[in-house]
């Protein structure tokens, strides 16, 4: 798959090409035969540093997959991810550290992430203990400090309570204290507001892109909502059936879809105004799984515009169609 | 018109080891036939507690401290039990949060669905009700061949699907859907909701929705209600609720999500949380968290009151911008007030 | 990595105590809760009551025999009453009265109190230690370890060890701390570790697990400070219930007399069965009810603890 042209020119934090995770599943209860479902299919993308890129899509579409394969939750099928020009594969004994100094992840819900029989000081200072970083003051310090930069003020008033304490606003802010108090420069953002209230979500959005600015950080925020992919990511990229299907700027992919699955999916999206009537999606049936998928074009069954040239040929790669706008559709 | 619900200032609480939670406080509204509710609230606001309080199932620690609920005429509470469950399924059906996992796996949606037929209405016979399964999958968009399929067979959207047919199999009157689409897809809640009111207006039937996301109510509701530790804020007919909210909750919450729609704006945060109602705020119990609180606020318990034609209102100082320019307001804003606002440290 | 040194601006990180100090009080009050809990259990309650009388009861064997009892009389192994007829039946100076060969029953009773509370306790020590190390391991690992240990449980969980023990005591026989231990063992190595492997993993997956990984811990490091933790108000629990079979599996051994324990519970029936009364047991009451009773309320003093534990280990039970 060619990647496209721009590699060089920026500073890129991340790169991953031609990344795929399989699963072995199987089918019958009585068949030996071994179906693999392809969860993360020949993805490749790259994150600048300091840029936002967002990792949009819907339930099973390989979104957490791709980023657990990227903090090395998980292993690649095939594929090569680079952080900083290193091969996470490769990483290995006191490398291994370095990595996780650098690379940090926030989990979706804040209710599972933090071990319920930790003290938040315990909790964000874990990173710190198993790395051999400062002494037991600095810690500390650190911990305070970072406690304080996530709006958890006094940090004192949390240092040794429990996370069955803390409301779910809080202990987000605890898990992302945690993912930041190594000072990582890049973090996987795995839906952090999914489980939250709204009231509470909005918050967390702004610390997100708040601590961006302030630490310069680079994330990859995986969402299924198009709406806080735009207000937080400076690029979108949209995944269906561990296919990358679209991949541009924020405003390019909410205003201007070109992808028949982006313009469904946004013309879903329920908007706040009773007074807007929203056109019908443009969509046939429903979800499948990846399993053993035939090599066309992924969407080619829930297409609206699918002409029969599309059964024939191979899955469309992505395509710059200008402005760094990328396509995987053979009708563009 | 017809009015088919009516909550007369309800009121109910929890008794826990703690002392009583303060779950519904002075609530009322009505809803006529044919008519769509959304109550909308952020978790542990009491909207499911008034649910349960119309369909009278609540737990056991639960008592009714005061008020009314009025369903075509009758008192609920004053009915026995027996009259009471000839009124569920039949007047009122509910779909639970999460319904897809109500359904039990051992037997076959239909079998489900016709099992509920038959105990509601004795009368009907097993071919009847098993007839009537196959045109309500019709209408809620199962091809009616998967009736004698396993829940296990069925994908989510298809769940929530079933278990919208097993509520309408009586003809009720009123359907209560608590987040029916909660746990879904965007495209599949989108296909849903649309189903839902399209059967809606075709039988002419009421609903009550009850959601914390403030756009799925905007799109299916005539009427929402805003309800925050308890009690209702803020209830009129959407548009005006949407165009003109007058409660400072109302408008913060309709503020505080990102849009897809038009251009990239601030969002406007709340700050701290929502409080504990084992001991709710004096006042308005929104006023901890309301920048616009003022000392009237903090002591008088704010009236409701109908402000203009069916826009009723609990609040001493309403918004008084209109919905356009409004987020002029977010700019104003003290930073940072609270735990849960930002910018009360800078970087390093 | 100099950023990481402090640039803190308040001032030098300052915690009001000593962290050990924090740490210690902390510990108090999740003990203090969890007691709180556990007192709403009655049953828990009655068994931690019993425990205590038995503690009471045998804690004053030590003092009874340097004080009021004579010990050429009262000794539970070498005793023996020349004033009377043996077994005699409760009197002023034996309270349970005499077993066949003259020895007293209470002092009898009360010498094998402390004894059963060593080798319960211990025994159940070792199981639980075997059983959360090896099933955490299990479950962390999965794989030809998991296999492994499952089969040695399944092999033992399948295995009549009690007859076994029987016929292979019959040719050596085991003296008690040797026994305490083999108990132990069989019961880490058996059921308990499957249980507490099915704890372990469902821990294992859950997202801390997974953040402690993001965050560079060890497999060590994640088995230490996650999954034991997590494991331990479990391992606790069946600690309870290990020490009641522990108990029950040296009575049944004792009374076949298959163990080279002079003195036990079980030991007792064994001497009152081999002596021929028990044929007639309704007349010698007094030599096997007592220590009947003593195993039957023992055992089933832990058990209760166990139950009222169960409540606090899994908030699910709870009365609400």
């Amino acid at each position: 798959m060619a990647l496209p042209a721009a590699t060089e020119s920026k500073d890129v934090i991340l790169e991953v090409s031609n990344l795929s995770k399989y699963y072995p599943v199987n089918q019958g209860f009585f068949t030996r035969q071994k179906s693999l479902l392809h969860a993360v299919d020949n993805v490749s993308f790259q994150v600048n540093r300091g840029e936002v890129l967002g990792l949009v899509g819907e339930s099973g579409c390989g979104k957490t997959t791709t980023g657990r394969l990227i903090v090395r939750l998980a292993t690649p099928t095939s594929g090569r991810i680079l952080i900083e020009d290193t091969d996470v594969a490769e990483i290995k004994g006191q490398d291994m550290m370095e990595f996780r100094q650098k690379v940090q992840m926030i989990f979706q819900d804040p209710y599972e992430s933090l071990d319920p029989r930790m003290t938040i000081f315990d909790i964000v200072a874990e990173p710190l203990n198993v790395n051999g970083i400062g002494t037991f003051e600095e810690r500390e310090a650190q911990v305070e400090e970072m406690l304080s930069l996530v709006g958890l003020a006094p940090p004192s008033a949390f240092l040794f309570r429990f996370p069955h304490e803390l409301s779910g606003g809080q202990r987000q802010r605890v898990a992302i204290a945690r993912a930041l108090v190594v000072r990582p420069s890049f973090v996987v953002a795995d839906e952090p507001t999914s489980m939250l209230d709204v009231s509470i979500r909005t918050g967390i959005m702004k610390l997100m892109a708040q601590l961006r600015e302030d630490l310069g950080i680079s994330y990859l925020y995986i969402t299924h909502d198009l709406a806080v992919a735009r207000y937080l990511c400076d690029r979108i990229a949209v995944m269906y059936l561990g296919k990358i299907v679209e991949l541009g700027n924020s405003e390019d992919i909410v205003k201007r879809p070109l992808h028949p699955y982006t313009k469904a999916l946004i013309s879903a999206v329920p908007v706040p105004d009773p007074a807007i009537d929203r056109p019908l999606p443009n969509i046939k049936g429903g979800v499948s799984k990846p399993i053993d998928p035939k090599p066309r074009c992924r969407f080619y069954d829930r297409c609206p515009e699918s002409a029969d040239s599309c059964a024939e040929a191979e899955n469309p790669e992505l395509r710059d169609i200008g402005g760094g706008h990328l396509v995987a559709c053979h009708l563009l | 018109m017809d009015t088919l619900l009516r909550l007369e200032d309800l009121t109910m609480h929890y008794k826990t080891k703690a002392g009583w939670v303060q779950a519904i406080d002075n609530v009322s509204f009505s809803l006529h036939r044919g008519q769509s509710l959304g109550l909308v609230g952020e978790s542990g606001c009491g909207k499911t507690s008034v649910a349960m309080s119309i369909m009278r199932l609540l737990p056991y620690n639960a008592k009714l401290v005061k008020g009314r609920v009025l369903f075509g005429g009758h008192d609920l509470y004053t009915l026995s039990d027996e009259e009471v469950r000839q009124l569920r399924w039949k007047e009122v059906a509910m779909i639970f949060q999460a319904a897809m996992n109500s359904l039990n796996p051992v037997y076959s949606v239909g079998n489900q669905i016709v099992e509920a037929i038959v105990t509601h209405e004795p009368e009907t016979g097993e071919d009847e009700a098993r007839e009537r399964v196959k045109s309500l999958f019709e209408l809620v968009g199962i091809p009616k061949e998967r009736m004698d399929h396993y829940p296990h067979e069925y994908s989510g959207g298809m769940k929530q699907r079933a278990v919208i047919a097993m509520a309408l199999a009586c003809n009720p009157s009123l359907i209560i859907a608590d987040e029916p689409t909660t746990a879904l897809d965007v495209i599949v809640q989108d296909k849903i909701l649309r189903e839902i009111e399209e059967i809606r207006r075709t039988i002419n039937m009421s609903m009550i929705y009850i959601s914390h996301d403030v756009s799925v109510i905007a799109e299916v509701s005539d009427i929402v209600g805003v309800m925050y530790a308890g009690r209702l804020l803020e209830l009129g007919p959407a548009d005006d609720v949407f165009k003109r909210p007058k409660n400072p909750y109302t408008y913060s919450l309709m503020n505080a999500y990102p849009s897809i729609l038009g251009e990239k704006h601030d969002l406007v945060t709340i700050p701290g949380e929502p409080p504990n109602l084992l001991d709710p705020p004096t006042g308005c119990r929104f006023h901890p968290r309301c920048d616009w609180a003022t000392k009237e606020c903090r002591e008088v318990e704010p009236a409701w009151r109908e402000i203009t034609k069916g826009h009723y209102l609990a609040c001493h100082n309403p918004v008084r911008t209109e919905h356009g320019t409004a987020h002029n307001k977010t700019a104003r804003r003290a930073p940072g007030k609270g735990g849960d606002g930002i910018g009360t440290s800078g970087g390093n | 990595m100099n950023e990481l040194v402090p640039t803190h601006e308040t001032g030098p990180a300052s915690l009001a105590e000593p962290i050990w100090k924090i740490r210690w009080k902390l510990t108090r009050r999740s003990l203090r809760q969890n007691w709180e809990i556990f007192k709403e259990s009655r049953i828990g309650m009655l068994g931690i009551i019993l425990i205590i009388a038995f503690g009471i009861f045998g804690a004053m064997w030590p003092i009874m025999i340097n004080t009021v009892w004579d010990p050429m009389v009262y000794d539970p192994v070498v005793g023996f009453d020349p004033m009377m007829m043996h077994p005699s039946p409760p009197s002023g100076t034996h309270l349970l009265g005499t077993d066949p060969i003259g020895r007293d029953i209470l002092a009898q009773l009360m010498h094998s109190t402390g004894r059963e509370f060593l080798l319960g306790v211990l025994s159940a020590l070792i199981t639980v230690v075997i059983g959360t190390a090896v099933g955490t391991a299990a479950a962390y690992y999965g794989g030809l370890i998991d296999t492994f240990f499952m089969r040695i449980a399944d092999i033992i969980l399948l295995f009549p060890f009690i007859p076994l023990l029987v016929v292979v005591g019959a040719m050596v026989k085991l003296s008690f701390l040797p026994f305490a231990i083999i108990m132990g063992v069989l019961g880490g190595f058996g059921g308990i570790t499957i249980i507490l492997k099915a704890q372990a993993l469902s821990v294992s997956v859950r997202p801390y697990i997974d953040a402690a990984r993001v965050a560079g811990g060890s497999n060590f490091h994640i088995i230490v400070s996650h999954i034991i933790p997590n494991v331990l108000p479990l391992s606790f629990l069946y600690m309870m219930f290990s020490v009641t079979s522990a108990i029950l599996s040296e009575a049944t051994l004792s009374f076949f007399g298959v163990l080279n324990i002079d003195m036990s519970w079980g030991m007792m029936i064994h001497t009152a069965d081999v002596a021929g009364y028990l044929f007639d047991f309704a007349r010698y009451w007094w030599l096997w009810a007592p220590a009947g009773l003593a195993i039957t309320l023992f055992c089933a003093a832990f058990y209760m603890v166990g139950r009222g534990l169960d409540e606090v280990v899994n908030p699910r039970l709870r009365k609400r």
